[in-house]
């Protein structure tokens, strides 16, 4: 029997992410490319996966698309909410996850699952970039460091500073005012860290926290973000290298599904 | 004669009820200009407002609510909201009261036109923000403002205290009201007026019951057209017979088999809260998709109600979605929810409306144990479209979907 592969991407609001999987069971590439929906990404990260997995769109069985540009896929054979797509994700990564903790580009969610890693329920953040990557991109550029070395750099904290704002907006003010204080950047990053922890602790709080707690997206890159989420929920948080792939490694899993 | 000849010789076609639900509202606002014209004083009223006084002593009465949402479905609420905040007016506050202090000011609100007040009746068993706004209203025109103070209700059952001090604001507001009409309160004509509201409540909750039905003949979206004949012209004999009107299209449907509903009803859903007027087609277009039909709202009912004497009709007005305590507002959405069979709850987390999204989170929770259907909510506003995001709300229509479709093959298991 000749073998299945399956594609799933995932158009998120800053980057394209996109898996190809063998048999529904093995990943076999996958591509990143850092712009998302109404851009070059998607088929730029279709491209690439397509090269490193050594076939053609002919090959694959099914393709599904999630994420905030799902429904502008033309070569999407079948379309899937990010919610479903990051529960089937995290569930073929983590088989005992019960809570998810997603952040993206421009929302943080919680997804509660059952036993079989079904989706039961979900929070989002409202219409607002609190807690999300786009806050983390704002911050960065305010404090003029890279996005990857907010990690490294909040380890270096010695001092607390609190940034109340949830507001980015906000937020911005009150780092930029504890720049001219002179207060350490550090000091600043592991704040900033923990006011992301604050906003999306509430929405898991208020789904209530079971475990396995399974955080996705790209601001899971950022061990950072999730000490200070373990530190604010008093649970160990579980990631993985595919965090940022998880939707589109669901929507491959979902792909197979319709396959067959 | 002529009409028996009529129908033997040429029998005239029913008019749709949907027609005679639209003239009755025309009617009420054209009648407001007239009086207004004949230099009567006209009243703007809040939509639970004992209408039955105002009717029984012939005064014309518009209402701002009414006037809002459709001056913001026609897509004028951003206009009058911005209106409004240049004056001053926080864009925290209800999009309605914002739309209705511009219109007031002279902002113009061509969607909905109606003649300004001469007088405001306010009742806050709708919502407290309702007295600010309708102070504001008086103080900008020097007008007089009738207030019926309806005290939250901490338990299920009205105390006996609250419906005597209802009565007493219900009495003083009928003098004050005989005042500005120059005549005397006939207990006769209050007779005859409250028995039309019962008889045009019955038939809008009759109609509104038709939703039960499997399929519906019906989608709940159109009682959020319909609504409007219920909040201004409940004492009309008019609105009663087009209700019943309504009723009986809805009757025949269902023995026919057709519906309005003119898509697969894969699930059935509650609509909570006030819709997103200035939305209502993004609300509805990927529930079509779906085949989602909302076969429960909570607003629309809320709307109809009976009494049989005084001290129940002081009751009656005690009920409204913001004046009920926690335990009633939840008896009441799951025997919705319950009748109606549905299987999914969509809840609007309504800026405009914070009293009512306010205790939105504990009533999911309540919903999820209590009838184990999917709940999901999204953000938005009734009257100011910056504050609804269309992408956001598809991917929670969607999550919702994806949740009651894995019910119904099966799982999910439990919470």
């Amino acid at each position: 029997m000749s073998d299945i592969f399956t594609m799933g991407i995932d158009v998120g609001s800053t980057a394209s992410k996109c898996v190809i999987m063998k048999n529904g069971k093995e990943i076999i590439a996958k591509s990143l490319v850092d712009v998302g929906a109404g851009t070059s990404g998607p088929e730029r990260a279709i491209q690439a996966v397509l090269a490193e997995a050594k076939l053609e769109m002919k090959d694959l069985a099914h393709i599904m698309s999630t994420g905030y540009g799902r429904h502008s896929m033309e070569d999407a054979d079948s379309q899937m909410s990010e919610l479903s797509c990051h529960a089937r994700g995290a569930y073929f990564q983590f088989p005992n996850v019960k809570t998810i903790i997603d952040i993206g580009g421009q929302d943080a969610k919680v997804l509660r699952l059952d036993d079989d890693g079904m989706l039961v329920n979900f929070v989002m953040n409202d219409k607002c970039a609190a807690g999300t990557g786009r806050f983390l991109d704002v911050m960065a550029r305010v404090l003029e460091v890279k996005i990857d070395d907010l990690e490294s750099l909040a380890e270096q904290s010695t001092k607390d500073v609190t940034i109340s704002s949830t507001c980015t907006v906000f937020a911005e003010s009150e780092v930029i005012s504890q720049l001219s204080r002179n207060t350490d950047k550090r000091d600043i990053i592991r704040g900033i860290h923990r006011a992301i922890a604050s906003r999306v602790g509430a929405l898991a709080r208020r789904i209530g926290l079971v475990d396995d707690v399974v955080m996705t997206g790209g601001v899971a890159r950022n061990g950072g973000v999730l000490k200070a989420l373990e530190e604010e929920l008093g649970h160990t948080i579980y990631t993985s290298e595919l965090a940022q792939y998880n939707g589109a490694l669901g929507a491959a899993l979902f792909a197979y599904q319709k396959s067959k | 004669m002529a009409e028996t000849e009529k129908d033997v010789s040429m029998p005239t076609e029913k008019v749709p009820a949907k027609n005679l639900l639209r003239d009755v509202v025309d009617k009420v606002y054209a009648e407001a200009w007239e009086a207004k014209k004949r230099g009567e004083p006209i009243g703007w009223s809040s939509s639970k407002f004992p209408a039955e006084i105002a009717e029984t002593l012939g005064l014309k009465v518009c209402y701002p609510e009414n006037q809002a949402a459709a001056i913001s479905a026609k897509h004028g609420g951003q206009r009058m909201c911005e209106y409004a905040e240049s004056m001053g007016y926080d864009n925290d506050i209800c999009g309605y009261a914002r739309i209705s202090l511009a219109y007031a000011a002279g902002a113009g609100g061509d969607e909905r036109p109606m003649p300004q007040p001469d007088f405001m009746l306010c009742c806050n068993n709708i919502c407290n923000c309702m007295t600010k706004w309708y102070e504001n209203i008086a103080r900008m025109h020097n007008i007089p403002l009738i207030m019926i103070d309806i005290p939250y209700n901490n338990t299920p059952e009205v105390n006996e205290e609250n419906v005597a001090y209802i009565r007493a604001q219900f009495e003083e507001a009928i003098k004050q009201l005989e005042k500005i009409s120059g005549r005397k309160f006939d207990e006769k004509k209050f007779e005859e007026v409250c028995a039309n509201a019962n008889r045009t409540a019955r038939a809008w909750l009759k109609a509104c019951s038709y939703c039960q039905h499997e399929p519906s003949p019906l989608s709940g979206f159109d009682l959020f057209n319909h609504m409007a004949d219920v909040v201004t012209a409940r004492c009309r004999k008019e609105s009663a017979e087009a209700f019943e009107a309504l009723a009986e299209e809805y009757e025949q449907s269902v023995k026919d088999g057709t519906s309005t509903w003119r898509y697969p009803e894969n699930h059935r859903i509650m609509f909570e809260g006030i819709p997103c007027w200035p939305e209502l087609q993004n609300l509805f277009r990927p529930l079509k998709e779906k085949g989602i039909n909302t076969t429960a709202v909570v607003y629309a009912p809320a709307f109809g109600f009976v009494y049989n004497n005084m001290d129940e009709m002081m009751r009656a007005y005690c009920k409204a979605p913001n004046s009920v305590c926690l335990e009633t507002g939840v008896q009441w959405r799951e025997d919705i929810c319950r009748e109606n069979k549905v299987d999914g709850v969509l809840v609007h987390y309504n800026r405009s409306c914070k009293p009512w999204s306010g205790y939105m989170p504990e009533m999911e929770r309540r919903f999820r144990k209590d009838l184990g259907v999917g709940v999901v909510g999204f953000d938005g506003d009734q009257a100011d479209p910056r504050n609804f995001s269309n992408a956001q709300y598809i991917t929670r229509v969607e999550g919702l979907y994806e949740i009651m479709e894995s019910k119904k093959m099966g799982g999910p298991k439990s919470e």
